[in-house]
């Protein structure tokens, strides 16, 4: 009975409900945007780094082992509470957006490039010398096939990421640990935050079902 | 039609090709023959500018291979054929799929054109019931013959062989070896680098034999088989059937 009291009080429960459930909407656009933006730019920055051009990838390979080693939230905090410093005020879930979006396309570009670097040379060849361009072969040719390897690492950096949404509690953006945190020292009960981990798992558990059954379409034998 | 004039091509200090004059006329097969290292796939991939010669010229129909880029580069590779060793068929994507490819992309067929076009190349090679697998499904010969459709397709007006069949396991061998026999007979120039013999003997209008980045010898297969002039193509002959010697 105790234990029930503790993590699942009902009246409690109800009190929250409607917090909560405004937060897990904001959790969820915030991670869409992140995943899409960070995803969307590591693929270009890896697109780019093709080219071979030691002006794109030095920037580029910069960005991605820089973005690879700090800790997020160290970045969420120089951006929430440094940048207005310099005049910049960016709120707190547009900060969320660019470091998590940042370091997810730090993973990610790394992530298709080694894809990229996989696919075998012959595959460049048959498409070049049937006259495609170099972009032709690495959008119909190269990329496909770098994707498919870089679908299980991308898929749990994806997750990874998202999750740390729960980093926005630390400046102020209204995400499920923020809400649940803040109801429970107002309730005293721990019930708030057993919502928010029954919340996390509603959000993320069939996106880990779907990313299985993604990664079965995908696969195909060499 | 293909002329290569004073091929040389280096990688860093090792001089692979040091001077290769070869004229393939219309519908000519030319088979060249020579011991690994002599610089024959060298020179094959550079009539596509898959390697970039160092030195001298390739022209095709008159037309400088070897001095295009970008586009025009892209363009010249539509009328080169090129069959490699190890397939290169896309895994991605299914056989027709394949063979459509740069028939859509490169050549700016219609997809029902190219679609048609892919279907009669892949009749022509015995493949059209596949049409629909991946490539993985298939055996190594079946997946030379699409690649073989596949540079087909484009219309080229060459085909370049580079070891065809050295990857196949030998009973997969003659399917291939098949399909080129059918395409000399049509008419196709074609430039065969490989080490099927028997093959260069029955079907190839002149051999070639390249050692040390130079063309040694040249002839009609009876001149090369039967009565090699020099000494280095006697060796290596010699090597290939050391019962007949």
């Amino acid at each position: 009975m105790r234990f029930l009291d503790t993590f699942f009080d009902g009246a409690v429960m109800a009190k929250y409900l409607p917090d909560l459930l405004s937060a897990i909407v904001t959790t969820l656009w915030l991670s869409a945007i992140i995943v899409v933006g960070g995803l969307a730019l590591g693929l270009a920055l890896a697109c780019l780094r093709t080219l071979g051009r030691w002006y794109l990838t030095l920037p580029i390979v910069a960005f991605a082992d820089i973005g690879r080693a700090l800790p997020p939230l160290v970045v969420i905090l120089i951006f929430y509470f440094g940048l207005p410093g310099l005049g910049l005020n960016l709120s707190g879930p547009m900060v969320l957006i660019l470091v998590l979006g940042g370091v997810l396309a730090a993973f990610a570009e790394e992530i298709f490039w080694a894809g990229l670097t996989a696919v075998p040379k012959g595959q460049w060849e048959a498409g070049r010398a049937t006259g495609l361009s170099f972009a032709q072969t690495l959008f119909e040719i190269a990329l496909p096939q770098a994707i498919r390897m870089g679908i299980p690492p991308l898929v749990n950096r994806a997750l990874a990421i998202t999750k740390m949404t729960a980093l926005g509690s630390v400046i102020g953006v209204k995400e499920i640990l923020a809400v649940s945190s803040s109801a429970q020292s107002f309730s005293g009960s721990a019930t708030p935050l057993t919502m928010a981990a029954l919340a996390y798992l509603a959000i993320f558990l069939p996106v880990v079902i779907l990313s299985r059954l993604l990664e079965r379409r995908y696969a195909w034998a060499v | 039609m293909l002329e290569i004039n004073q091929l040389q091509k280096s990688f860093g200090d090792t001089q692979v090709l040091t001077s290769i004059d070869l004229s393939v006329k219309p519908g000519e097969l030319v088979f060249v023959i020579g011991p690994s290292g002599s610089g024959k796939s060298t020179m094959l991939r550079c009539c596509n500018r898959l390697e970039e010669p160092t030195s001298g010229s390739i022209l095709l129909d008159g037309e400088h291979v070897t001095a295009c880029h970008g586009a025009a580069l892209d363009r010249m590779r539509l009328k080169i054929g090129m069959v490699f060793q190890g397939f290169h068929l896309y895994p991605h994507k299914s056989v027709l799929a394949n063979v459509m490819l740069a028939q859509v992309k490169a050549l700016k067929r219609s997809k029902e054109e190219a679609r048609a076009r892919a279907m009669e190349m892949l009749e022509h090679v015995g493949l059209a019931h596949k049409a629909d697998a991946m490539p993985s499904e298939l055996s190594g010969g079946q997946q030379q013959r699409v690649a073989i459709a596949r540079a087909l397709a484009l219309d080229p007006k060459v085909m370049l062989f580079d070891e065809p069949t050295s990857a196949l396991d030998p009973e997969l061998v003659g399917s291939v070896l098949k399909v080129m026999k059918q395409l000399r007979d049509e008419g196709m120039t074609m430039v065969v680098v490989s080490h099927e013999m028997d093959f260069a003997r029955e079907a190839a209008d002149r051999v070639v034999f390249m050692d040390g980045g130079v063309v040694v010898e040249a002839g009609t297969p009876e001149e090369i088989f039967g009565s090699p002039k020099s000494e280095r193509l006697r060796a290596f002959l010699s090597r290939l059937h050391p019962s007949a010697s």
